[in-house]
């Protein structure tokens, strides 16, 4: 059941329970902060469990791929420090080109990523072969990372659930919150089970993030990318890495029980006040081709389900996740690229932000993004921002 | 890459009584009509045609073949666009379906759409139930129609309502042995809707029909039982029954066990309204029509402009009941289309409404017969698995509600329940009644949230031939 919560001032409030929002609250808490999350629906229900589940590198943006290299590990040991399993596989990647445009963009990314800290190799079709004997013989080179993998999206609720109410917080799920603003004291949040007030306020509303930002009068656009997935009944093994497109438009995985899941965030159509409000049959089957077109023997299987998830995106595609500029002890987390994949490292981050512990990380704070008022000149958009 | 579309003014998406009644209904007005459905020819359930190459010998024919072979004619005579063999995977827009067919997959545009799916089966759980031989009531009616086969040779059948004489009968006629006709319902719920039944004269006299061909075949009754078990080792081998109370919960009273290969088992119908669901048409809960049914107004048209439902899918109203709401909807579309005057329309739509509201006393004694009963799931025991294609046990549902799951789309994804290729269709009704006996209500345990495809299709289908060149890959993500 739904605690009532206190009328004392909490010392953090976290208003949205992805997975972002569910991490700062737990790192918080463990760390003896009193703290409360509040959730509009229930637990990881929005894009951190309908997701695609895949922890790559080989999709995560340049800039991303130290915070995505720890969350990774954090991933593969997630019994240790969530306590409970998110099952995770931890496997080969293979990013694939079929064509010379694909070779050439391939091999700029992956060097790319190299430099970043990705251990990315290029590999010739043969290697790539034996790496995936399920692979089609018609590619022309791959990139293959060994720390790749992937998690079953859908069981983030149940396991951050648990782990939440272990370490004390307080979980408001079906309470949404309308409205945050400065008290004195810290924020007074106007929710659906009462006002209540924190000395700290971390939003992590994913797409909703321009509303929460609205509250405090900011203008924060967030763009919503409408990410459809497709995934197969259970079959016999028919692949045993994650496999990806120099595009970053196809990720494909095989599930211990046998299902495969396929994506690679081709849109539907929808937007945040309705959710995916529906398929597009015709992205539906391109991105279905690409994925028989990169594992052959996936054509015999029979398609069993489809959805539609939101991701949410900054104006330069790199996180909101930062203090909240004009508003001591308010935070943002969320917007992050692959976000699922770098979500706990970059949330246990700003965690630490919040306990002032070891060395600040500047993280990637919004005032970039902050639209200019009306007839004001627009900022220049910031092309890579800093990190630590 | 994008599939070829064909335009019409209104798709109809079932070729049941209700689909097909509404598509000519329509077409008569003067529509460009399209009538898909996942059978090779019309007829739905109730008048569903024999298979290509099986002929269903002259003395088992029925009335039903009768209506079934009429309503066919009419269609062919029509020269409404049937389109048979043809499964409809997705519903999107205003109105886009996509059918996946032998050929590849093939799409249909129109501004209007009627949903006339029917209904599925409702199988409440019981140790065994997953065994091969075990078949459900109205799966057993499908095999013995279109394929004029026999589910076992000695065959147990079980459950509510009127298709258990129904099958019973036709396993009768067609030489096999029904071994045991298991009842829910006491004589006493029978004789309570007898008055109602005797308002279809025709209808009461098929039925009777059964009754004494049962009789005269010696199959034992055994009234106010339930299964509480299929045993068997690689097939089903023998049928555990057991007195129950009128929720169909088990009382004290002698176990009898029935040596059978087969159990034709069912415990009412659930109406299949996944377009309106798909398409986010506002629905409404009520248990004894078929579970979520769409919020309709009198003509059928849902709360979407364009989107109307009839027959089983809208609410459970057996084949008389689908035939006359099919024939609204399809006016209704005429008349909002703009081929049919108001007055024209409205003289027709009274005369309907009238002749459904003769039909209806007889549909909801049915209804009252095929009712869902609470006992029947409260004994589910914790290691019965309630989802078969993720082998989910009530024991896992149960745990799932304690660890804080509140409502079924919730419950998925704690335990897989409902992921599998049936999308929930078997174990939905099922899992969120025991979600409601925590929370409180059905409302309250909501309904799985409708995806595609309808039905699980192979990718072969919907891929098609093409080159790599061919497809619309987007532009990369960025670095
Ligand atoms: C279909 C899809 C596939 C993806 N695949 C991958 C992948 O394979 N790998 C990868 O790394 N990333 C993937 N992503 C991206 C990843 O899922 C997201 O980046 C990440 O989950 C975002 O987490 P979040 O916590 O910021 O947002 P969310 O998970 O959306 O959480 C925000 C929460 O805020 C809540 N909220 C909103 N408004 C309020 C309010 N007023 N009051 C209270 N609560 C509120 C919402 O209900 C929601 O639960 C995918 C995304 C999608 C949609
Ligand atoms: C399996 C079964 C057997 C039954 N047998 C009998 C019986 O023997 N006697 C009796 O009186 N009543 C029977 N009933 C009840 C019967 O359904 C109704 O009385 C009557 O047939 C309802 O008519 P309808 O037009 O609403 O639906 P239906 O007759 O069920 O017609 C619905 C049609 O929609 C088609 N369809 C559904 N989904 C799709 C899709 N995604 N793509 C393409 N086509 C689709 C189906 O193939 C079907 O032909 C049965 C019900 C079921 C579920």
């Amino acid at each position: 059941m739904t605690p009532v919560p206190s009328r004392e001032r909490y010392d953090l409030a976290v208003v949205g329970g992805g997975v972002h929002g569910a991490t700062v609250a737990l790192f918080c808490a463990r760390a003896g902060l009193r703290t409360i999350l509040f959730e509009r629906g229930s637990l990881c229900r929005e894009a951190s469990g309908v997701n695609a589940g895949t922890l790559t590198m080989q999709m995560t943006r340049v800039a991303l791929i130290p915070y995505a290299l720890q969350a990774h590990a954090m991933w593969a040991s997630a019994p240790e420090w969530l306590g409970h399993d998110v099952g995770v596989v931890v496997c080969d990647g293979l990013s694939l080109a079929f064509t010379e445009g694909e070779a050439e963009l391939l091999t700029y990314r992956a060097g790319k990523r190299r430099e970043a800290g990705a251990p990315i190799d290029l590999v010739g079709p043969a290697r790539a072969l034996e790496i995936e004997p399920g692979l089609s013989e018609r590619v022309l080179v791959a990139g293959h990372c060994k720390v790749d993998g992937f998690a079953n999206a859908y069981l983030t609720g149940l396991a951050y659930r648990a782990a939440l109410i272990e370490a004390g917080v307080t979980l408001c799920e079906q309470v949404p919150v309308a409205g945050a603003v400065p008290d004195g004291g810290g924020y007074e949040l106007d929710t659906a089970a009462g006002t209540v007030r924190a000395r700290r306020l971390v939003l992590a509303g994913g797409v909703w993030l321009e509303e929460m930002a609205a509250w405090l009068g900011l203008r924060l656009p967030i763009k919503v990318l409408i990410n459809q997935l497709a995934v197969t009944e259970r079959i016999a093994p028919v692949m045993r890495t994650v496999v990806g497109i120099a595009s970053g438009l196809l990720s494909l995985k095989q599930y211990p029980h046998g299902t495969v899941v396929i994506g690679g965030g081709w849109q539907g159509r929808g937007d945040r006040v309705q959710g995916g409000v529906e398929l597009v049959p015709d992205s539906l089957i391109g991105n279905m081709r690409l994925a028989c077109h990169a594992i052959p023997a996936l054509r015999r299987s029979r398609l069993a389900r489809a959805w539609a998830g939101l991701e949410a995106e900054t104006r330069d595609a790199l996180p909101a996740a930062g203090p909240i500029p004009g508003f001591p002890d308010a935070w943002i987390c969320g917007s992050v690229h692959s976000g699922y994949t770098s979500g706990p490292f970059i949330a246990k981050r700003l965690a630490d932000r919040i306990l002032e512990r070891g060395e600040p990380d500047p993280l990637f704070p919004i005032d970039r993004l902050l639209a200019p008022e009306a007839g004001a000149a627009p900022s220049a958009p910031v092309a890579e921002a800093p990190l630590s | 890459m994008s599939s070829t579309e064909t335009r019409a003014d209104l798709i109809v998406v079932g070729a049941g009584p209700a689909g097909a009644s509404a598509a000519l209904a329509a077409h008569r007005a003067g529509l460009a009509v399209v009538l898909i459905d996942e059978a090779g020819r019309p007829g739905g359930q109730v008048w569903r045609a024999p298979a290509a190459g099986v002929a269903i010998p002259e003395a088992l024919r029925t009335q039903d073949d009768r209506d079934g072979a009429e309503l066919r004619a009419a269609v062919a005579a029509s020269g409404l666009r049937f389109v048979g063999d043809a499964r409809v995977w997705s519903v999107t827009g205003r109105f886009r379906v996509d059918a996946a067919t032998e050929a590849g997959t093939e799409a249909f545009v129109a501004p209007r759409l009627v949903a006339a799916t029917g209904a599925h089966e409702r199988v409440v759980p019981f140790p065994g139930w997953t065994l091969p031989g075990v078949i459900g009531l109205a799966a057993a009616t499908v095999l013995l129609k279109s394929e004029a086969m026999l589910p076992g040779r000695r065959t147990v059948v079980a459950g509510c309502g009127p298709l258990l004489a129904a099958v019973a009968a036709k396993i009768v006629a067609g030489g096999g042995t029904v071994s045991g006709l298991v009842d829910l319902a006491g004589p006493a719920d029978w004789l309570a809707v007898a008055p109602r039944l005797a308002r279809r004269p025709r209808l009461l006299r098929q039925g009777l029909g059964w009754m004494i061909r049962i009789g005269l075949a010696r199959v034992p009754v055994h009234f106010r039982h339930a299964v509480v078990a299929a045993e068997g080792g690689e097939a089903v081998e023998q049928v555990v029954i057991a007195p129950v109370d009128a929720e169909g919960a088990p009382v004290a009273g002698t176990r009898h066990r029935i040596a059978a290969d087969a159990l034709a088992v069912g415990h009412g119908l659930l109406a299949g309204a996944e377009i309106p669901r798909l398409l986010r048409a506002s629905l409404r809960f009520e248990a004894e029509a078929g579970g979520w049914i769409p919020v309709l107004d009198t003509a059928g048209r849902t709360s979407i402009a364009g989107l109307y439902a009839a027959g089983d899918g809208a609410g459970i109203a057996g084949a008389a009941g689908a035939l006359l709401s099919g024939r609204l909807a399809g006016l209704a579309a005429a008349r909002d289309a703009g081929a049919l005057a108001e007055g024209a329309f409205a003289a027709a739509r009274d005369r309907i409404l009238a002749e459904r509201h003769a039909v209806e006393a007889f549909a909801g004694a049915v209804r009252r017969l095929m009712r869902p009963r609470r006992g029947l799931v409260d004994a589910i025991a914790p290691e019965t698995v309630v989802c078969r294609c993720e082998d989910v046990t009530r024991a896992e549902i149960d745990a799932a509600v304690m660890a804080g799951a509140r409502e079924v789309n919730q419950l998925k994804h704690f335990t897989r329940c409902g992921m599998g290729p049936c999308q929930g269709r078997f174990c939905g009704d099922t899992a969120a009644e025991l979600v409601a006996r925590h929370v409180g209500s059905r409302e309250a345990a909501g309904v799985w949230t409708a995806r595609p495809p309808l039905r699980p299709v192979p990718l072969d289908t919907l891929l098609g031939d093409f080159d790599y060149a061919d497809i619309p890959v987007p532009k990369p993500a960025p670095l």
